[in-house]
């Protein structure tokens, strides 16, 4: 298993000041400290939906790499995405999934399925052809800066542990200053 | 013929899809996102299915789609959400959050699954139909009633008023298009 802060390390340093990063909850919290930008898309409205924000966003400006940071309890309250992603077919989006078997922001009940879904089984399933899967960091660091540099749509799942406790101010998800702050950045570039 | 039978015959006139779609086109919608729906399926649904542009996206769920309209309004895009009143219903909490709490424009046009022609849709004997305007009502979202072909004129104006003032817009189809 990776420490989900060293596994967002990895991911950082192979993004750019041009590109969109969509990342969901406790992800979001660690994501923050890690590489704050305005282009952090970070109001999702619902549970679950940050990968089809992700998709709008990358259908809308093919221009640009869109890559979301989604949690496994999110994705699989709209495990569809998968399917729709995988035929819609864009080639800028990079759709990652931290897999840690928990509702972590939502007190850490486990997730129905826990040790036994495969999410990367999924995406193949749901006719994705670039998937990856890692629980190694060393491994996933050589590796991260090819997928990123690849064509999209890619679906890899991460196996992650907690880095520890968490301030979650909400505000700093869902506040309107958090959209302007995007819709500023976005159409400056 | 009486005056409310004159009211009925001509509302089932009927709708023109095509009419509908050069609506849709005029409004400069660039993405139609749907999960198939009975009541538009002939009339609008396969005919845009069709198209090129707008670009038509299928998706698995009607949440999945407020969210996709939702990322492509950033981008100074205009999706358009093609669904039925049942997946309206499921995606009360996406609509709550991205259109309604986030104030972006999300379009919708929704199909009314089993509404009768010519009745108003608050007085169908279909609950499922009944319920659709007061709940749009209590959530603060405008809506438009397209139930006769005069009524597709209302169409484009919503549509820009969506996007001029980044709210969500419900636009009612009440009886089947035709092709």
């Amino acid at each position: 298993m990776m420490d989900r802060k060293k596994t967002l390390a990895a991911i950082a340093r192979h993004v750019t000041d041009a590109d969109i990063v969509l990342p969901v909850y406790s992800t979001a919290f660690d994501w923050l400290d890690v590489r704050p930008s305005p282009l952090n898309y970070l109001s999702h409205g619902a549970m679950g939906l940050a990968s089809s924000h992700g998709l709008g966003l990358a259908l809308g400006r093919r221009d640009k790499r869109v890559i979301v940071l989604d949690g496994d309890g999110s994705l699989l309250m709209n495990i569809g995405t998968l399917v729709t992603i995988a035929e819609a077919a864009p080639k800028n989006l990079f759709h990652f999934v931290s897999e840690n078997g928990t509702y972590e922001a939502n007190g850490g009940h486990p997730i129905p399925g826990r040790g036994v879904v495969s999410f990367a089984g999924m995406a193949r399933a749901a006719g994705h052809k670039n998937v990856h899967e890692f629980s190694d960091l060393k491994n996933f660091e050589q590796q991260i800066g090819d997928i990123l540099a690849g064509q999209g749509p890619v679906f890899t799942c991460l196996k992650i542990v907690s880095s520890g406790e968490q301030e979650r101010d909400y505000s700093r998800l869902h506040g309107p200053h958090v959209r302007k702050a995007f819709r500023d950045a976005l159409g400056a570039g | 013929m009486s005056v409310s039978e004159s009211a009925a015959a001509q509302k089932s006139a009927g709708l023109s899809g095509q009419s509908i779609i050069a609506e849709i086109k005029a409004a400069r919608i660039d993405h139609i996102i749907s999960v198939p729906d009975i009541t538009t399926s002939e009339g609008l649904l396969r005919p845009l299915a069709k198209m090129s542009d707008p670009r038509f996206i299928r998706i698995c769920k009607e949440d999945e789609g407020v969210a996709i309209c939702a990322g492509l309004s950033y981008t100074g895009k205009r999706g358009l959400l093609l669904i039925q009143q049942t997946g309206l219903l499921d995606s009360i909490n996406a609509i709550r959050g991205n259109a309604v709490e986030y104030n972006l424009p999300i379009c919708m046009m929704v199909g009314l699954l089993e509404k009768e022609v010519g009745v108003p849709p608050r007085q169908s004997k279909k609950y499922g139909v009944r319920i659709v305007e007061p709940i749009l009502e209590a959530m603060g979202i405008v809506y438009h009633e397209i139930e006769e072909q005069g009524d597709v004129a209302k169409i484009r104006p919503a549509i820009d008023q969506c996007f001029a003032e980044s709210k969500p817009v419900v636009l009612l189809i009440g009886q089947r298009p035709k092709q």
